[in-house]
């Protein structure tokens, strides 16, 4: 009688969430531990199990894996997708905004970052001020409202950005009234008086909080938006996102923060990095960059494919983003041109889209490997994913299927037809 | 001072009313008598007696004893509602050209974006130097009053009256904090007489520069919001430290905009669709604010949101059409064409989840359009008694009015509409309309046709 009654508890619970999914004979690259060929399982929203020989759950989806691959869920690192705006582009600081105001889940690009396989994007700011606003990382959960789709435990992060993009946006070029900075020289000023601010901000603050405590009448300061998150970027509870290019300018920002006593936590896009690998090593900021893009503004002519392998090679935590809503559903392949340029291997090239933005976004305890205890953030591809000809099949988030081809396929006449009914309402006779 | 001079002038009667070639007329005190009375308030009275005096609403009942010197109105076949209330409006205003589209619409999507409220612009404040952020103020007035700004002799306050309309809730438009609507009813010699409340809430807007000034982006704009409710609270406790101890400390600055803001009873947040409303919602809880939704076309898709943090929506008569001139190659999202087809439904879905709401014109000028888009929303599940609430009682429950007009009871103020049939048939005439208890007939009967 007794087992009888909980084996009922434990089946309503199952139901409640997700039932388990076992993916069986695929062979399953981890990225940190090896290649396994056997199963891996899912249940309740983490990984249950990888191995040759796994234990099935009672009530799993079964998912027969023979000649295909897994792998863990993409993350892009650096993605303007699910935004209804991108640059508050009037002042050069600008870091009052955030795009969580502006989230929008029900944009078709996330669907179709998911079918490309990726499950967690970092939302940016655009490139347009010297100091943008407040970013985001988002898991790819198609269908869920904005709360729901965000990563819980996700450090908050600030975008900058260096070089033509904020230069040019103030210029005459650009339209309107015009905005400083004009030069490269103007927006390191406006970096260092930014956080110059924030520091007196910072002192108005402990000045109040001692004279309070002294029993004395004050008045607090006024809380400042803007200085508020660059605060946070002295205390480290802020990640710096920086655009940039050329040597010269990554050098500068790297000594303005030593200056002040914060850390570049990420440098995108950083084209010449390759030139200066030591110093953003000794930094210890990371690098996310693009495989093969190049020479699209003068800051980019430098630009050669070797540079997520040079930056690998010389112990800078690299990776590769999109940038972009079309470049983000192949970053696989992006991925496997650092194969040829530079001669990483499957494991470093895997690394650069899965753990190493993982770790960049200190994620890297959640997601990026397949291991165990770690989200379910799972791909099944009909190839090897670094192949030109295979394609991501499968695509699970915290253990729940958010993409599935053949499921998309075959939905695919019923919301035509959906439409064709809808299409005449509305219109005036 | 009104009612004595009409009492002694009962037979003269025509042409007395503010404006306009309506006929108004007659003694101050009026008794409507074998009238069907739809109270709103309560049950419906078959064969009742409606008494006006003095602007207000002397006794309803099945019979009521009739001081000497009233006017009686036979109203055999007739049936007398509340006077119909628009929630958001730009009725009196004085300024009314051609609806304006309003950007911050989203980017999400292809082939023509989903509606935005369309609100009438009238003084637009930009800066003449680009505003540097939220401490420049820009697009801010929101010390203002719509009952500072109105004209008694805006055409619009006719031609709504005879479609039924007695009162509107006239809200500045063009910036992003408009400053405070105020209910006004819709006759008079002077403004200061028509208005019923001078300050019933601040309305919000979401609007950009459109240039390289503060705020470019509606990121830009919503940071503002948040900068200047901070700054407002910030500004309460300054100035409340500073008046007991001003002795050794920084006098805190005057700032209008603050004040404004600080003397706003509600705020009214614009959300068309769901994204947008959980968006406003989320801001609401996360800044306290006693907010009200208006826009609303994708409301039926947030019925549990909006039940669960109890906040009102003001739901547009504007139903989302097609456009006439699009492209026939162009696909539309599926997304947009639900929204189509179901926005009619939204009253209906919100009545049925127990959200308070009103409609209102949204730009919608002709009363005749409007009459048709609510029985548009009754086509679409609506009852009528929950349609004719959300034009009465409910905009007054809103806005805190509910004690002074949106239903026919004793003591209220003598806001009505006498037609002779159901108010939202097609085929039914409006016989006579009273505001502040001064009684005024469509020219020609008009119909809702």
């Amino acid at each position: 009688m007794k087992s009888w009654l909980l084996l009922l508890t434990f089946v309503t619970a199952l139901s409640a969430a997700d039932a388990p999914v076992v993916i069986q004979n695929a062979t399953i690259l981890t990225v940190t531990n090896g290649t396994v060929k056997g199963s891996i399982v899912l249940r309740d929203g983490r990984i249950a199990a990888v191995g040759e020989k796994v234990a099935v759950p009672a009530g799993a989806v079964i998912v027969d894996g023979a000649g295909k691959y897994v792998m863990p869920g993409i993350i892009d690192c650096h993605s303007h997708i699910m935004a209804e705006a991108i640059n508050e582009g009037s002042v050069s600081v600008s870091s009052m905004v955030g795009i969580s105001d502006v989230l929008n889940p029900e944009d078709i690009a996330i669907y179709r970052a998911l079918a490309g396989g990726v499950t967690t994007s970092n939302i940016l700011h655009g490139s347009a001020n010297s100091i943008g606003g407040k970013t985001i990382v988002m898991k790819m959960r198609w269908g869920r409202n904005a709360e729901e789709m965000k990563f819980a435990g996700a450090l908050p992060g600030i975008k900058f950005a260096l070089g033509e993009n904020p230069k040019r946006a103030g210029s005459a070029a650009a339209g309107g009234a015009l905005r400083y900075p004009a030069t490269r020289m103007g927006v390191e000023d406006v970096i260092r008086e930014a956080f110059t601010e924030a520091k007196i901000y910072q002192a108005d603050w402990a000045a109040y909080k001692a004279k309070s405590s002294r029993g004395e009448v004050a008045i607090p300061p006024a809380r400042d938006l803007k200085l508020e998150p660059l605060v946070e970027v002295l205390d480290g509870q802020r990640l710096v996102h920086a655009h940039c290019y050329r040597q010269d300018e990554i050098l500068m920002l790297l000594h303005v923060a030593d200056e002040f006593g914060f850390k570049i936590r990420t440098l995108q896009h950083v084209l010449e990095g390759y030139k200066v690998a030591k110093e953003i090593a000794a930094h210890g900021a990371g690098a996310s960059t693009f495989a093969d893009w190049w020479a699209y503004k003068m800051e980019a002519q430098d630009a050669i494919p070797y540079n997520a392998a040079v930056l690998v090679r010389k112990g800078v935590l690299t990776s590769l983003n999109s940038d972009d809503p079309e470049l983000t559903r192949h970053l696989d392949k992006e991925a496997a041109k650092t194969m040829k340029y530079g001669g990483l291997s499957e494991t470093e090239a895997l690394s650069l889209i899965t753990i190493n933005p993982a770790k960049q976004l200190m994620i890297d305890k959640r997601v990026g490997s397949l291991e165990v205890g770690k989200d379910a953030d799972v791909l099944l591809y009909d190839g090897h994913p670094l192949s030109n000809l295979s394609k991501v099949v499968k695509v699970w988030i915290d253990g729940h299927s958010y993409f599935d081809r053949d499921r998309d396929l075959a939905e695919r006449e019923a919301k035509q037809n959906q439409k064709k009914a809808l299409t005449h309402v509305g219109q005036t006779l | 001072m009104r009612n004595r001079f009409r009492l002694v002038l009962p037979l003269v009667g025509l042409a007395l009313a503010a404006g306009g070639s309506a006929d108004a007329a007659g003694p101050g005190i009026f008794a409507l008598t074998d009238v069907r009375v739809v109270r709103v308030s309560g049950a419906v009275i078959e064969h009742g007696t409606v008494v006006i005096r003095d602007g207000l609403i002397e006794a309803v009942g099945d019979k009521a004893t009739l001081p000497p010197g009233t006017w009686t109105i036979d109203c055999k076949g007739l049936t007398v509602y509340p006077g119909l209330v628009d929630a958001l409006s730009t009725w009196g205003l004085v300024n009314n050209p051609a609806p304006l589209a309003v950007p911050g619409g989203g980017r999400g999507g292809r082939g023509g974006g989903l509606p935005t409220p369309a609100p009438v612009i009238t003084t637009v404040s930009g800066p003449s130097t680009p505003a540097r952020g939220p401490e420049d103020r820009p697009f801010n007035t929101s010390f203002v009053k719509a009952a500072d700004q109105l004209y008694p002799t805006d055409n619009n306050i006719e031609a709504a009256r005879n479609g039924g309309f007695t009162t509107a809730v006239t809200f500045p438009a063009g910036n992003i904090f408009n400053g405070q609507g105020s209910a006004i009813d819709l006759a008079g010699d002077r403004i200061g007489q028509m208005v019923v409340a001078d300050a019933v809430g601040q309305r919000i807007l979401l609007r950009t520069s459109g240039s390289r000034s503060y705020p470019a982006s509606l990121m830009g704009t919503i940071a503002y919001i948040r900068q200047i409710y901070l700054d407002a609270e910030h500004y309460r406790l300054a100035r409340s430290i500073y008046e007991k101890h001003p002795q050794g400390l920084q006098r805190p600055a005057y700032d209008r905009t603050l004040e404004g803001v600080l003397a706003s009873p509600r705020v009214l947040l614009p959300a068309v669709r769901a994204v947008e409303m959980e968006r406003m919602i989320s801001l609401a809880e996360e800044l306290k604010l006693n907010a009200v939704i208006y826009g609303g076309q994708e409301a039926w898709r947030e019925t549990e949101l909006l039940s669960k943090v109890k906040m009102p929506v003001l739901v547009s008569l504007r139903f989302p059409e097609k456009p006439r001139d699009m492209d026939p190659a162009d696909e539309e999202s599926l997304r947009l064409l639900e929204l189509r087809e179901k926005a009619p439904g939204t009253a209906a879905a919100l009545a049925k989840a127990g959200i308070r709401f009103a409609f209102y014109s949204d730009g919608l000028s002709n009363p005749r359009d409007l009459r048709k888009a609510v029985k548009k929303a009754i086509d679409s599940g609506l009852s009528p008694d929950d349609a004719l609430r959300a034009m009465t009682l409910s905009p007054a429950e809103i806005y805190g009015l509910s004690d002074k007009i949106g239903s026919i009871d004793k003591g209220k103020i003598a806001n009505l509409v006498v037609a002779d049939g159901d108010l939202f048939a097609d085929s039914t005439k409006i016989r006579y309309i009273f505001v502040d208890g001064t009684m005024f007939e469509p020219p020609n009967g008009v119909t809702t046709q």
